[in-house]
């Protein structure tokens, strides 16, 4: 039989990376896979992509997907800062960047603050399990309140809700998921390919090893039982030419920059993601009753990136010739001139 | 000693009128905020364009306004640009200080003063100038709000008329200053000429210093070392800059910022031809820079000393995970906050190793505006080529203070980008590994991401040559192992010393950066005033190259001159020669915040070697004050 191939005539093979060295069963192997199919499915370069990380067991990950992209896994907490500098260099590039919720929340919060602000173009994930994984299961900054670890301790700090942050701060297109949900957390990721600006996408992805017992907040059960979906969320790409019939409103329609279309079903009267104050209130609601609102939080489709606002040229900067980049003689001179 | 000690020193000997021409350092004393940057410089390029070689340099405090600062202009008929340690005219304007001010004179100086200060009841062995500059200053500037600034303006016209500074000169220095703003000019013109007039009506001269016309300025240019390194980037082509405001680098970036909107904006689309992002911090600005090199671009960030501290951990990836950066280290006083607005070579070592872990980085250091402009090419080239950090170790005295130079000339040599892997080199080595040493001088081939070249996956966890992800001891050792290849390749590329070796001299005399001025006033002074010759090298970059050890080992005993408490660079040199070779290195060390002088250098330097230094009554060593968080 032959391979599926995608629009660009690639294998879902070349889409695949290295062997993953996480846990059996952990949340980020489950995410790493929807990163695969959503890339190969969009048909987005391998060769294009990069591949950004901080530390700790999320920040591994990026070496299991998409093996022909290029990778940097840099410091604790800084991967924004990294992501930000490549991204100035080469605004061609796509580019993802895998974090975890110590990495993000606590050493890494004041980088992610400005990544926020910035609305750079880049997909910004954060894989939560309310704890650090390889130095033995501490709490995170994302622990919820009351919940327990193995040795009994219980947290008696407030959760950093990394998405409430991420909509104040100005992120341009907020999600959240869990990675047990594949048919919802692909179509995100899929939008989040069609998205221009910042994506911040939390995606609960519980930790086998060291939180996913009795009393955490962060475990397979509880996360299944505490999934409050706010919509039924379809993405339909701009190179496929499908429509999508639906009931007048029951359904909303957002249109992305690049033609691509968000389907989302509404499970709930009066929700709209791109209503920021409504998004706020929702994500509090929802925290309140000690559940998790998941989908397509909070979306503005047509604001500036970073990158736009900086008025770049249309090469990369990185390889422009050296006459775009050394001014002639004459400016040296007109310079001088004015010194003297 | 007290202050009041020194008002009753030897009575003055005014009497001997000899004129002192082209010879001489001026004080400016202000207030911070009042607008006497402007005055200070145009009195500074109206010596410059009476052919008189000059240099200016600012001590001021860490504040906005209302606190008091210095302004110190030496004309040097020989061409010394170093600080001068005595003052011999000043400008007393600021309340604050002037008794200090006045009290801390060596005899026979000439003080301008504010007449309602009644500084010539302080002293009678100077020569006093009072001036009411309020009532000179409101006929001439009807707004009562811009008083306190154009008053300044009325010294200016005072210093010409008693130094003998052609006033139309000074008119043009003003233009130049004010540029374009034609309503300022004609404000401050009236001031100074305001100035002129009461000198001529009403001041005798009475003091023996004079500019004279001199030819030794044609051509010259005035710049701020910041400036001149900014000049440099452009040129280099740098794409990406991501820095974070720090006294004394930010004028480094914002110079930066306005050149590259003058002139790097594409002709064609009107669109940058380069990035520049102010981060929220120095680590996330290296962060950037990394990130940016990684990808392909030259990038760079400016800081000083607190910024180089926090960017220890990014330093530490570059160097392991192998990315170029460029970063500028103007360097500043202190531990901690320090005297954020004075000048040190205190980053020395943390720079060399920064970072945890076995680092270590190549350091450039220039001395002179002109090197920040080339060595800012140089570090872009040597970043690339060695795909690592390269610290451009330069300090507050160089970066921001104003400094005659020759114009710069235009870059020859195209730029070096290094080993980037193209498709003719993969088939020619026909297997590629990231950190592979292919060439046997420790030096890699990279890609970068969008180039169709093959991708990697660069990390600060330990890798094989091929870049995988290894904790085997031996990947390690032999990783290790090439990065110390690849340092010692980088000896024959940095910049070489300078040297100067004097036939019969038993003394080497070895320096850094700003230090350079005053080294060379200094073996001047032992040369004519002692009789004791001295070779001298200039170094200029770390790893050292060979020709530091055979300095050493061509003379008796060697004089480190370092502005910094724990003889650093000293130490660096310790750390790579032999007993015998450190056994005659010795130590001249200044660190109380102002640029190093001559006379200081001189007089460690003939202690040392067992002459009778006169210990005259050192004034205040400078410009300083306490109190007023």
């Amino acid at each position: 039989m032959a391979v599926k191939l995608n629009r660009i005539g690639l294998e879902p093979q070349i889409y695949k990376g290295g062997k993953t060295t996480l846990c059996a069963g952990c949340g980020h192997n489950a995410i790493s896979e929807r990163i695969i199919d959503a890339f190969f499915e969009m048909g987005v370069e391998p060769s294009q992509v990069i591949k950004l990380s901080g530390i700790g067991c999320s920040s591994k990950s990026p070496a299991y997907f998409l093996g022909g992209a290029h990778g940097f896994n840099a410091v604790h907490g800084r991967m924004p800062s990294v992501g930000t500098g490549a991204m100035m260099a080469n605004k061609k590039l796509v580019a993802i960047g895998i974090s975890g919720d110590g990495d993000t929340g606590a050493i890494g919060i004041g980088q992610f603050v400005h990544l926020m602000r910035r609305n750079l173009p880049i997909i910004y994930i954060i894989e939560d399990n309310g704890c650090y994984g390889l130095t033995k299961g501490q709490f995170s900054p994302t622990a919820d309140l009351g919940s327990k670890l193995k040795t009994g301790v219980v947290n008696d700090l407030p959760p950093i809700d990394t998405c409430a942050l991420a909509i104040e701060l100005g992120a341009t297109f907020v999600a959240r998921s869990f990675s047990g949900d594949k048919k919802q957390l692909l179509a995100l990721l899929k939008a989040a390919l069609a998205h221009r600006g910042t994506v911040m996408l939390d995606v609960l992805s519980p930790c086998v090893t060291f939180n996913d017992h009795e009393g955490s907040t962060k475990s397979y059960a509880y996360v299944k039982d505490h999934d409050d979906p706010l919509e039924e969320v379809s993405f339909v790409p701009f190179f496929e030419d499908i429509s999508v019939d639906y009931e007048p409103g029951s359904t909303q329609e957002v249109t992305m920059h690049d033609g691509s279309k968000l389907y989302l079903k509404k499970l709930e009267e009066g929700y709209d993601p791109t209503d920021k104050i409504g998004a706020m209130k929702r994500l509090h609601e929802t925290a309140r009753r000690g559940e998790f609102a998941t989908g397509l939080i909070y979306i503005e489709p047509d604001r500036d990136d970073f990158l736009e606002q900086m008025n770049l040229i249309d090469e990369p900067l990185a390889t422009l010739p050296l006459e775009k980049v050394r001014p002639g003689r004459e400016a040296l001179e007109e310079i001088m001139e004015s010194l003297r | 000693m007290s202050p009041t000690d020194l008002a009753v020193q030897e009575q003055h000997t005014s009497g001997s009128q000899q004129r002192v021409v082209n010879d001489f350092s001026i004080q400016v004393a202000t207030v911070n905020g009042s607008g006497s940057q402007t005055a200070n410089l145009v009195l500074l390029r109206s010596i410059l364009l009476m052919g008189v070689p000059v240099s200016g340099k600012n001590m001021f405090p860490s504040n906005i306004a209302g606190l008091p600062t210095w302004y110190t202009i030496r004309a040097s008929k020989r061409g010394y640009i170093g600080r001068k340690k005595e003052v011999d005219f000043l400008v007393a304007m600021n309340p604050e200080t002037a008794k200090e001010d006045v009290l801390t004179l060596e005899a026979g100086a000439a003080v301008v003063y504010d007449e309602p200060l009644k500084l010539n009841a302080l002293r009678n062995d100077l020569i006093f100038y009072p001036v009411p500059f309020d009532k000179l200053v409101a006929p001439v500037c009807p707004d009562a709000k811009l008083r306190r600034l154009v008053r300044n303006m009325i010294y200016d016209g005072i210093m010409a008329k008693l130094l003998g500074i052609d006033l139309s000169l000074m008119e043009k220095a003003l233009s130049k200053q004010l540029g374009r703003k034609a309503k300022a000019v004609t404000l401050n013109q009236g001031a100074l000429k305001a100035g002129w007039d009461y000198a001529e009506a009403n001041l005798t001269k009475q003091d023996p210093f004079e500019i004279q016309p001199m030819n030794e300025t044609a051509g010259k240019i005035l710049i701020e070392g910041n400036a001149a390194a900014a000049i440099g980037c452009m040129m280099a082509g740098v794409t990406v800059v991501a820095w974070y405001p720090i006294t004394p680098s930010s004028s480094l970036c914002e110079s930066l910022i306005g050149y590259m909107k003058k002139y790097r904006i594409d002709k064609e689309t009107g669109k940058a031809t380069f990035a520049i992002v102010q981060a929220e911090d120095e680590i996330a600005s290296l962060g950037m820079v990394i990130g940016a090199s990684w990808a392909g671009a030259r990038s760079m960030t400016a800081t000083a000393g607190p910024g180089i501290s926090l960017m220890g951990e990014f330093a530490g990836l570059a160097y392991y995970a192998e990315t170029p950066a460029v970063i500028f280290d103007v360097q500043r006083v202190g531990p901690s906050t320090g005297l954020p607005t004075r000048t040190a070579q205190g980053d020395v070592l943390s720079a060399a190793f920064l970072s945890h872990g076995d680092t270590k980085h190549i350091l450039i250091i220039p001395s002179s505006v002109e090197e920040c402009y080339t060595m800012a090419m140089d570090a872009f080239d040597l970043a690339e080529r060695f795909q690592t950090p390269v610290f451009v170790m330069m300090d507050l005295d160089l970066g921001m203070n104003n400094w005659m130079s020759d114009g710069f000339k235009y870059p020859e040599k195209p730029i070096d980008r290094g080993k980037l892997l193209t498709a003719d080199a993969l088939k020619k080595l026909g297997e590629w590994g990231r950190y592979k040493d292919v060439d046997g001088d420790g030096i890699p081939y990279r890609t970068i991401p969008g180039d169709k070249m093959p991708a990697y996956f660069a990390r600060g966890s330990g890798h094989n040559a091929k870049g995988q992800y290894s904790e085997r001891p031996d990947d390690y050792v032999e990783n290790m192992d090439r990065l110390t290849r690849k340092f010692e390749t980088a000896r024959t590329y940095v910049p070489k010393p300078i040297v100067d070796r004097v036939a019969g001299a038993k003394i080497g005399l070895i320096g850094f950066g700003t230090s350079h001025w005053a080294i060379g006033e200094s073996r001047d002074q032992l040369r004519e005033e002692t009789d004791v010759k001295t070779s001298y090298l200039r170094l200029r970059a770390y790893p050292f190259t060979t020709e530091l050890g055979e300095f050493i080992d061509a003379h008796d005993r060697l004089y480190v001159i370092e502005q910094n408490r724990d003889a650093q660079l000293l130490q660096l040199m310790k750390l790579e020669y032999s007993p015998e070779r450190c056994a005659k290195l010795r130590s001249v060390l200044h660190y109380n915040g102002l640029p190093i002088d001559a006379r200081s250098i001189t007089d460690d330097v003939l202690a040392q070697e067992g002459y009778e230094v006169a210990t005259k009554a050192t004034p205040r060593v400078g410009a300083g004050m306490t109190g007023g968080e």
